[in-house]
C-alpha cells in the first residue's frame, strides 16, 4: 500500500507491545472473575475448589435471568434513542449557530457534572410530583437522559472540521440530499456514533444509583440485583452471569467475523483515499 | 459551477435567509423536499435537529434539578425531610474549610486518573485507528468487553488481586521482588487505579473517533519531509486529534471527581472524595438540603472549570 | 374480588394525584409556582395528611385478597420456600424486590410512592419513617399470630404494641474477629482501638453505629444527646482513624473470611457468614454493651394491597415459617413459638441467642429527631480529620 519508513514499522512493534499491556490491564480482573465463577464457596473471597454449581444455579435462577434481560432491554432502547437524539444534536451544534446554542452547550454538560445520587433523587421526586408511576419505562427515561450527553460530546468531537466541500462535491456530481447524507456525511459520523453508542450502552447497563431510584416494582436490572446482594453475599453466581455474557458476546463476534470478513462502517479518510 | 457562497467547515449555517448554496439537482424524495424547504432556514433546521435532546433534557433533567435547587435553599427537618425555606446557609456550609482537603483530593485523584487514561488510551486509540485495519471494530469491542460485566464484581476482582494475600502480592513475594506483601488496597493507589480502570474507555473511545479520521497521508508527508516520529506526533497527530483529547479529558475528569463507589470499595478512611460526602448527605445524614447545596456547588465549580479549560485549549467549537 | 381491589387502587391513586393534575402542575410551573406547588404536592404524595395515615379506618374493611403483593426486602433474607408456599396457599403472586441499605430505602420512599406493599426497615428507621408519615397503621385483627412473639418484641420502644411494624428477624452488632490472629481477645470494644492490629480493623459506615461503639466504650448511653459526651466520642473516633483499614458495611465479611481483616465491627449474621467460609472467625458481644436491632415488616402509606400485606405478615408469624427463615439466614427469630422448629445449633448459640445477662445490656438504637444533627456534625469532624 503506502510506503512505510523503517522506523515506522518498528514503532508499530513497540506500540503493539504497549497495547498488549493495556489490554492485559483491562482483562486482569476479568481473568480473576472467570476463575472465581468456578469457586466452590458462597463468596468471592477465598478459593475453595472447583465446581460448576454456580452455572447450574444461574440457569435455574429466574430472578437473575429476568434482571439480566431487563438490563439488556433498557440498555438497547436507551442506547438507540440517545444515539439518535444525541447525533442530531451534535450535528446541529457543529453545523449551525443558533440563538441559545451557548446555553444549550452548557445544558449538555450538566448530566456529566451532576452527582448520580442527586440526579436519581431529583428525577424520582419530579416524576412523582407529576404523577408518573415508576416502571421500566421510567428507568429508560432516566437512562436516555444521562447517556445522551456522552453521545453528543463524542459525535461532536468527530464532526468538528468536517469538510463541507465533500458534500458539495457529491451534490455537484449529481447526488441529491438524501444520497449525500447517506453516502458522505453519515459514514463519516459513523465511527463517532458507534463509539458514543458503545459508551452509552455500558453506562446504561452498569448503572445502579439512578436506576435504583427510578425503577418500578419488579423492574429490577442486573446492577440492582447484584448490589442488593452485597449485604448478604455476592455469590459466584454473579461471576457466572458475567462469564456467560462474555462467552456469548465472544461467540457472536467470532461467528460474525468468520462470516463477514471486513466489518461495516469503513470510513472515508479524506478526499482521494480508498 | 459557482461554488457555494457559504464557507466550508465549522458553523457554516450563518444567518437565516443567507445566500443559498449552489443549486443542486432537485430530488423528489421526501428527504429532499424537506431539505429543500429547510434550506436557508438554518435556525429552524437546527432547532428541529437539536429539539428532541433539548426537550428530553429540559423535562427530565432541568426541571428535576429545579426541585433540588429549591431544596438547597431549605433546611433539614427533624426526621430528615426538607423544610423549605430561603436561606443560603447550606451554601456557606458547603464552602467551609472543612471540605477543602476533600475537594482538593477529589480533583487531584481525578486529574491523575485522567492523565493515566490519556497515557494509556492515546496509544491504544492510535493503534486501533491507524493499525486496526479491518479488525478495528473488533478491537473496540474487546476494549468494551470487560465492562459488560457487573461493576461490583469487577471491583471485587480487583480486591482479590490487590489485597495482602492477593494475586499481585503472591506473585511479587514469590518472585522475591519485594520482601513483604505490599499494602496496596484501601490506599490512594487503589482508588486511582480503580478510577483509571473504570474510565479508560471514556478516554479511548472519543480519542479513537477523532484519530480515526486522521489522514494518514499527512503523517506520511511529514515523514517524507524529514520529520522524525516524535516531531510528527507532537506537531501533526496530536493537534489534529485535539477534539478527541478534549472530549476524552472531559468525559473522564468530570465523572471521576464525583465518583463515590470506587473510593467506597477500594478506598480507606483517608481517601474520601467529594462524591462520598454528597452521597452520605442524602443517605446517612439525611440532610438533603445540604447535600443539594454541596451538589450545586460542585457542579458550578466543574462547569466553570470546563468553560476555562475548553477556552484555553482553543477548540471553542466544542463548547 | 376485582371490584374491591379496584376500589383500593383508585383510593391509593387519588392520594398520589392529590390536588393537582399533571396539566395543572405545568400551568403553575413558574419559579414561584414551583416553590408553592412542590411542597404541597410532596406533602400530599408523601402522605403527610392525616387522612391517609389512618388507612385502616379510612377505607371500608377490604377483606379480599389482591392478585399480587409487592414485597421489598433485604436481599437473601428469606428461606427458599417462604414465598412459594405463600403463593400456593393463598393464590397470590408475590413480586419480590431487594435493597441493601436502610438509607437507600428511605431516600427512595421519601422521594415518592414506590408501589410496594411491604418493606422491612430496621428499628430506628421505623421511627424516622413514622416521623415522615411514610407508614400506615396495621390492622392487627388481620394478624392474629402476633401473639406468637416474645414479649420484648410486643413492647418495642420504637413501636409499642406493633401498631406500624411486625418484627421479621433480630440480631446484634458486635465484633467479628479472627481467633487465630488476634491473641488474647477480650470481649470489649477496646479491641478496636488496639494499635498492634493497625490496618486490620474495620468499622461500619452508619453514623449512629459508629458513635454507639465509642459511647459504649466510654460507658455512656448509645442514644445520648449530651454534646459533651458526643464530643468525647468524636475524639475517640478521630484517634481510631489511623488504625482502621477502612469503614465498610459489607466488604468486611469477605475480608474476615480471607484473613485480611482481623477485627471487624459488624452485624451478627454477617459475621456468621464469614464464619461459614473460615471457621477461625468468631463473633463477640462486648461486655460494655451492644446494639440490638430488629428488622420489621411495615406497610408504606400508599401500599396498593394493604389487606394482602397483613395476611402475609400473619403467615410469616406462623411458627414453622418463622423458624424456616431463621434456619436459613442464621439470624434470631422474634417468634417465641418458632423455638421448637429451630435448628438446635442456632438456638443454643449464644452469639445468636445471647443469654439473659447479655441481653440486658443490649440497647435499641433510638431515632433522635432534630438531635441527629449533633451526630451528623460530629461525624463530619471525624470524616474530615
Amino acid at each position: 500500500m503506502s510506503r512505510k519508513p523503517r522506523d515506522q514499522r518498528v514503532k508499530a512493534k513497540g506500540l503493539r507491545v504497549f497495547v498488549g499491556f493495556v489490554y492485559a490491564f483491562l482483562f486482569a480482573p476479568i481473568v480473576v472473575l472467570v476463575l472465581f465463577s468456578f469457586n466452590n464457596s458462597k463468596r468471592n473471597a477465598v478459593w475453595k475448589g472447583f465446581t460448576l454449581k454456580w452455572y447450574d444455579a444461574l440457569f435455574h435462577d429466574t430472578a437473575v435471568l429476568q434482571a439480566l434481560q431487563n438490563s439488556f432491554k433498557v440498555a438497547v432502547v436507551a442506547t438507540i434513542v440517545s444515539s439518535i437524539f444525541g447525533t442530531l444534536a451534535a450535528y446541529a451544534l457543529v453545523r449551525y449557530r443558533f440563538r441559545g446554542s451557548g446555553i444549550y452547550n452548557g445544558a449538555i454538560y450538566i448530566p456529566l457534572v451532576i452527582p448520580e445520587i442527586v440526579f436519581g433523587v431529583a428525577l424520582l421526586t419530579f416524576l412523582r410530583a407529576v404523577s408518573i408511576n415508576l416502571s421500566m419505562t421510567t428507568v429508560v427515561i432516566a437512562h436516555i437522559a444521562f447517556t445522551v450527553s456522552y453521545i453528543v460530546v463524542v459525535v461532536r468531537a468527530r464532526m468538528v472540521g468536517f469538510d463541507r466541500h465533500l458534500e458539495e462535491a457529491a451534490m455537484d456530481l449529481g447526488a441529491n440530499e438524501l444520497q449525500t447524507f447517506l453516502h458522505v456525511t453519515l459514514p463519516f459520523m459513523l465511527p463517532g456514533i458507534l463509539a458514543g453508542a458503545l459508551l452509552a450502552f455500558v453506562l446504561s447497563f452498569d448503572d445502579f444509583v439512578i436506576t435504583f431510584f427510578n425503577a418500578g416494582v419488579g423492574a429490577t436490572t442486573l446492577p440492582l440485583k447484584v448490589y442488593s446482594m452485597v449485604k448478604f453475599g455476592v455469590t459466584p453466581e454473579i461471576n457466572a452471569i458475567s462469564v456467560f455474557m462474555l462467552a456469548t458476546t465472544s461467540i457472536i463476534l467470532l461467528v460474525y467475523y468468520k462470516l463477514q470478513g471486513a466489518p461495516p462502517g469503513a470510513t472515508i479518510k479524506g478526499a482521494g483515499e480508498e | 459551477m459557482p461554488s457555494s457562497a457559504a464557507p466550508s467547515g465549522q458553523g457554516a449555517g450563518g444567518s437565516s435567509g443567507g445566500i443559498p448554496p449552489a443549486p443542486a439537482p432537485e430530488g423528489v424524495g421526501l428527504f429532499s423536499r424537506v431539505a429543500a424547504r429547510l434550506r436557508g432556514r438554518s435556525a429552524l433546521t437546527a432547532s428541529l435537529l437539536a429539539g428532541p435532546t433539548l426537550v428530553w433534557l429540559l423535562l427530565f433533567l432541568i426541571l428535576p434539578l429545579c426541585v433540588i435547587l429549591v431544596y438547597s435553599l431549605g433546611s433539614r427537618g427533624a426526621y430528615g425531610d426538607v423544610v423549605l425555606g430561603f436561606s443560603f446557609d447550606n451554601y456557606l456550609k458547603a464552602f467551609s474549610p472543612l471540605w477543602f482537603p476533600v475537594i482538593l483530593r477529589s480533583f487531584a485523584y481525578a486529574a491523575i486518573a485522567t492523565l493515566l487514561t490519556l497515557l494509556m488510551g492515546y496509544p491504544l486509540a492510535y493503534f486501533i485507528a491507524l493499525f486496526g485495519g479491518r479488525r478495528k471494530n473488533l478491537y473496540l469491542i474487546l476494549l468494551m468487553l470487560p465492562f459488560w460485566t457487573s461493576y461490583l464484581i469487577r471491583t471485587y476482582s480487583w480486591i482479590v488481586i490487590l489485597r495482602t494475600q492477593g494475586v499481585l502480592n503472591t506473585v511479587l513475594t514469590s518472585l522475591h521482588v519485594v520482601p513483604e506483601p505490599l499494602n496496596l488496597l484501601n490506599t490512594p493507589f487503589s482508588v486511582i487505579l480503580g478510577l483509571t480502570y473504570g474510565f479508560l474507555p471514556f478516554m479511548t473511545l472519543p480519542l479513537y473517533a477523532s484519530l480515526e479520521r486522521l489522514d494518514k497521508s499527512l503523517i506520511e508527508a511529514s515523514y517524507d519531509l524529514g520529520a522524525n516520529r516524535l516531531w510528527t506526533l507532537l506537531k501533526v497527530t496530536i493537534p489534529l486529534s485535539l477534539p478527541g483529547i478534549v472530549a476524552g479529558t472531559l468525559l473522564v475528569f468530570i465523572p471521576a471527581v464525583g465518583d463515590f463507589v470506587t473510593p467506597d470499595l477500594l478506598g480507606g478512611p483517608s481517601t474520601m472524595m467529594i462524591g462520598n460526602v454528597i452521597q452520605s448527605q442524602f443517605l446517612s445524614a439525611r440532610d438533603w438540603a445540604y447535600g443539594s447545596a454541596l451538589s450545586f456547588s460542585l457542579m458550578a465549580i466543574l462547569l466553570v472549570a470546563i468553560f476555562f479549560y475548553v477556552r484555553r485549549v482553543g477548540t471553542e467549537d466544542l463548547v | 374480588m376485582k371490584k374491591l381491589d379496584r376500589e383500593l387502587r383508585v383510593l391509593s391513586v387519588d392520594c398520589l394525584n392529590a390536588p393537582v393534575s399533571r396539566r395543572g402542575f405545568f400551568k403553575r410551573a413558574g419559579a414561584a409556582g414551583l416553590l408553592l406547588g412542590v411542597p404541597g404536592l410532596l406533602a400530599a404524595c408523601g402522605g403527610g395528611s392525616s387522612t391517609t395515615t389512618s388507612g385502616a379506618s379510612g377505607t371500608p374493611t377490604t377483606q379480599k385478597l389482591a392478585d399480587t403483593l409487592n414485597f421489598y426486602n433485604w436481599s437473601d433474607y428469606i428461606a427458599e420456600d417462604t414465598i412459594p408456599n405463600f403463593e400456593k396457599e393463598y393464590g397470590v403472586k408475590v413480586v419480590y424486590d431487594n435493597y441493601s441499605s436502610n438509607d437507600a430505602l428511605l431516600a427512595k420512599l421519601q422521594s415518592g410512592a414506590t408501589g410496594y406493599d411491604i418493606i422491612v426497615p430496621t428499628d430506628y428507621m421505623v421511627t424516622t419513617m413514622l416521623g415522615l408519615n411514610l407508614l400506615q397503621e396495621i390492622d392487627l385483627a388481620n394478624v392474629p399470630n402476633i401473639v406468637n412473639l416474645y414479649a420484648r418484641f410486643r413492647e418495642e420502644p420504637f413501636d409499642p404494641g406493633n401498631k406500624y411494624s411486625v418484627p421479621w428477624q433480630w440480631g446484634t452488632t458486635g465484633i467479628g474477629y479472627n481467633s487465630e490472629k488476634v491473641t488474647g481477645f477480650q470481649p470489649s470494644w477496646d479491641m478496636l482501638w488496639d494499635a498492634q492490629y493497625k490496618g486490620k480493623i474495620t468499622m461500619l459506615t452508619e453514623i449512629r453505629d459508629i458513635f454507639a461503639v465509642a459511647l459504649f466504650k466510654l460507658g455512656y448511653d448509645a442514644n445520648t444527646t449530651d454534646p459533651a459526651q458526643i464530643d468525647e466520642a468524636t475524639q475517640l473516633l478521630i484517634e481510631q482513624k489511623p488504625l482502621l483499614k477502612h469503614y465498610t458495611s459489607d466488604t468486611y465479611i469477605d475480608e474476615l473470611a480471607s484473613n485480611d481483616t482481623w477485627l471487624a465491627h459488624g452485624y451478627s449474621g454477617d459475621v456468621f457468614q464469614a464464619q461459614a467460609e473460615n471457621d477461625v472467625v468468631q463473633y463477640s458481644i462486648p461486655s460494655e454493651g451492644a446494639i440490638i436491632w430488629v428488622d420489621s415488616m411495615c406497610i408504606p402509606t400508599d401500599a396498593p394491597h394493604k389487606y394482602t400485606a397483613e395476611v402475609f405478615m400473619n403467615y410469616i408469624l406462623e411458627p414453622e415459617v418463622s423458624a424456616a427463615i431463621s434456619n436459613f439466614v442464621v439470624y434470631a427469630s422474634p417468634n417465641e413459638k418458632a423455638e421448637e422448629f429451630l435448628d438446635p445449633t442456632i438456638l443454643e448459640d449464644p452469639s445468636v441467642y445471647p443469654p439473659q445477662e447479655v441481653q440486658d445490656k443490649l440497647t435499641f438504637m433510638k431515632e433522635l429527631g432534630a438531635d441527629t444533627e449533633l451526630y451528623n456534625t460530629a461525624y463530619e469532624k471525624v470524616k474530615a480529620a
